[in-house]
């Protein structure tokens, strides 16, 4: 009975995950000080670990378009390039013209349409990687190439190469506001991942989805629209990176088309990846994900705490990648079954 | 028979057409374009570009991508300029350490690629992140190479036809071509690369040895990507961190522009390098136009990829489509087995 326990908690796969992040809260409790002290401060919360969650929105919600269209078996490499191209949208929307009675800058459209606009313009890029993997067959990573070449060349159009600075007061809120004590980007990111959940796990997409990441020509023959899933897989993916360079745009409360989002898609695949999800698509978990996406921004937070410098990052980064795809791999899994066999029967 | 070899070399072809039309149009809208030393300016500027995108290739034939060439350019340029100048190294001992790095990391990716079934785009990409993050190790700053055979071999020139001088790196390229043709074209290890992007599976059963060559393949394209480290090193004449940022991009960009399909079996170093060349004459045209910024070299690159992207498509679904035919009248006929 309580061995059935064990496998249950353990075989779940936002387990590991976790454990991995555990152990990185548990390292900072010792080690950095006042890690978990929370403060209010004219009624928000400060905090590192608020913090954590602040600076890890744009990755979680990059990871939650990569974790479907990895899924399905491609890979979207072009989600940087389309948080550039949402940036500088809605820099460009949101930069002001005419000045009212108050001397405040006023901007060519209001708030909600330049979202809409933005969020609509991201859905169109989503669709046309979706469209070239699906109707046109090419491979997943030569189709989004295409879009992360043209993409921050298209941003760099946009704003004529130059930083935007952003004037919008209430554009702000988005990035910097606070709703119960909470930052309000947290909330954001909550929505868009309990509408993902029920999305694959209230509706057939889920399997649907899995069907086609691993196997597409059986998900054919039993009848499902493959290129429709994966279609809808890209156009998510869109939207979701869309929204991260909104986020970000406000947060940072300027638009830089040459920086932003740089190598970010690295980042989304990596959180995938240490999620312990399949880089070959099929069963995923879009928890896990989350949790990986959270352990990247603990270790960027704990390195930038520790006074460590931030290049060892991408060392860092790839010691774990090397680590987490070799222990998915059969050899290194038999080897370790094996052991622990040994190690069982010895007792 | 005929239309099959005719097939095989049209990518190549259209990439070499174009090529030449570039060359042609530059040539009528701007003066001094079609001067000798413009055109041999194409290669200096691009010779390590053209390098790592030799290794590329084969990797792509192969059916896998190698993410961490530009990484390792700046890892080279970086530990090249680091050992000259605070270590003091003799600089012939740092061009083999430098070039012994690249085949060390390939290694390491070709090892994780066939032994623990890592996929190629993580394998690399953990490359990447090794070496760019060792050479901010390193330093994050500037390192400037003042070593004096280094700055000999980067102001050396050769004389050229008509006033025109060549540059070490250009020689460099032009050995390296060399010995990509022969691997690629004229060796058992370059047939087998064909073999294992068409197939795994069947190279497997041939009883091709596919592990080793795969392992081969990113070694080589390693030791390719640290010998364009040196070019560029010399090129430059520094090491730093954020050296050669995305030249990856170009790379697999300018092997595909080249003729190469990324599904793996299709392709030619030769093609390639007219690919790079393109990407190189477009930056140039850039340049000679003045009014025209630095981002429509990305987006004509785009719609250049697109076009070839789609061009191979129509080419591939071409031969598919004849072969079910021949096979089904192979089979209405009763002509035999294959």
């Amino acid at each position: 009975m309580k061995s059935v326990l064990k496998k249950g908690i353990t075989s779940h796969q936002v387990f590991w995950p976790l454990v991995g992040l555990a152990l990185l809260l548990l390292f900072n409790a010792i080690f950095t000080k006042d890690f978990f002290l929370l403060e209010i401060k004219d009624g928000h919360l400060y905090g590192s670990v608020i913090d954590i969650l602040n600076r890890a929105s744009v990755l979680m919600l990059l990871t939650i378009g990569m974790t479907l269209v990895i899924a399905s078996g491609g890979i979207d490499i072009s989600v940087g390039s389309v948080m550039a191209i949402a940036s500088s949208t809605i820099a460009v929307l949101l930069s002001g013209k005419t000045v009212d009675v108050n001397q405040h800058l006023v901007s060519n459209i209001s708030l909600g349409s330049a979202l809409l606009l933005t969020l609509g313009l991201a859905l169109i890029l989503g669709l046309w990687n979706g469209v070239l993997v699906s109707y046109f067959g090419l491979q997943a990573i030569v189709a989004t190439l295409i879009l992360l070449v043209a993409g921050r060349g298209i941003a760099q159009l946009i704003t004529s190469g130059n930083v935007i600075t952003v004037n919008h007061e209430r554009f702000f809120y988005i990035g910097g506001g606070f709703l119960f004590g909470f930052p309000v980007s947290i909330f954001i990111v909550g929505a868009v991942f309990l509408l993902t959940l029920i999305f694959i796990k209230r509706t057939p997409f889920g399997l649907f989805l899995e069907t086609v990441g691993i196997n597409r020509v059986a998900g054919r023959f039993s009848g499902l629209n493959v290129p429709l899933v994966t279609l809808i897989c890209y156009s998510i993916s869109g939207v979701c990176a869309g929204m991260a360079g909104i986020l970000m745009t406000s947060e940072v409360r300027s638009s830089d088309p040459n920086t932003m989002g740089n190598f970010i898609e690295l980042d989304a695949i990596l959180a995938f990846a240490i999620a312990g999800n399949s880089m070959a698509g099929g069963k995923f978990s879009l928890s896990a994900s989350m949790v990986g996406a959270l352990i990247i921004q603990t270790i960027r937070t704990t390195i930038y705490s520790r006074g460590v410098a931030p290049e060892i990052m991408l060392v860092v980064n790839a010691v774990i990648v090397i680590i987490i795809c070799s222990l998915q791999s059969e050899r290194v899994k038999t080897t370790i079954a094996r052991y622990s066999w040994t190690q069982g029967t010895a007792e | 028979m005929k239309i099959s070899i005719k097939s095989k070399y049209t990518s190549m072809a259209i990439t070499i057409g174009i090529f030449a039309a570039l060359v042609a149009i530059g040539s009528f809208a701007y003066d001094n374009f079609f001067g000798a030393q413009n055109l041999v300016n194409l290669l200096i500027d691009n010779s390590f570009l053209i390098i790592v995108a030799l290794g590329e290739t084969l990797v792509i034939i192969s059916g896998g991508i190698d993410l961490s060439v530009g990484s390792i350019i700046a890892f080279v340029s970086m530990l090249a300029a680091y050992l000259l100048t605070t270590v003091h190294c003799n600089p012939i001992l740092v061009m083999v350490i430098a070039i012994a790095v690249g085949g060390v990391v390939g290694l390491m990716h070709g090892v994780l690629i066939t032994y623990f079934n890592v996929q190629p785009f993580i394998a690399t990409l953990a490359g990447m992140f090794l070496t760019r993050g060792l050479s901010y190790v390193i330093s994050t700053d500037t390192i400037s190479i003042s070593d004096p055979l280094f700055v000999a071999i980067s102001e050396y020139r050769i004389p050229f036809f008509s006033d025109s001088f060549l540059s070490i790196g250009v020689i460099v390229t032009v050995f390296m071509l060399l010995v990509f043709i022969y691997i690629g074209h004229y060796t058992k290890f370059g047939r087998a690369i064909y073999a294992i992007g068409s197939n795994e599976q069947s190279a497997t059963l041939m009883g091709l040895p596919v592990r080793r060559t795969k392992v081969l393949v990113y070694v080589l394209s390693g030791l390719t990507s640290s010998v364009g480290g040196l070019v560029f090193s010399f090129y430059m004449l520094s090491g730093y961190g954020s050296h050669a940022t995305g030249l990856e991009l170009d790379a697999i960009a300018g092997t595909v522009v080249g003729g190469t399909l990324m599904t793996g079996g299709v392709g030619f170093v030769v093609g390639t390098v007219f690919g790079v060349l393109i990407e190189g004459i477009i930056q140039t045209f850039i340049n000679f136009q003045g009014d025209l910024n630095s981002w429509w070299t990305r987006i004509a690159i785009a719609v250049l990829l697109l076009i070839f992207i789609a061009v191979q498509r129509i080419l591939v679904a071409r031969r598919e489509q004849k072969k079910t035919v021949k096979r089904v009248e192979t089979i209405e006929h009763g002509v035999g087995a294959d």
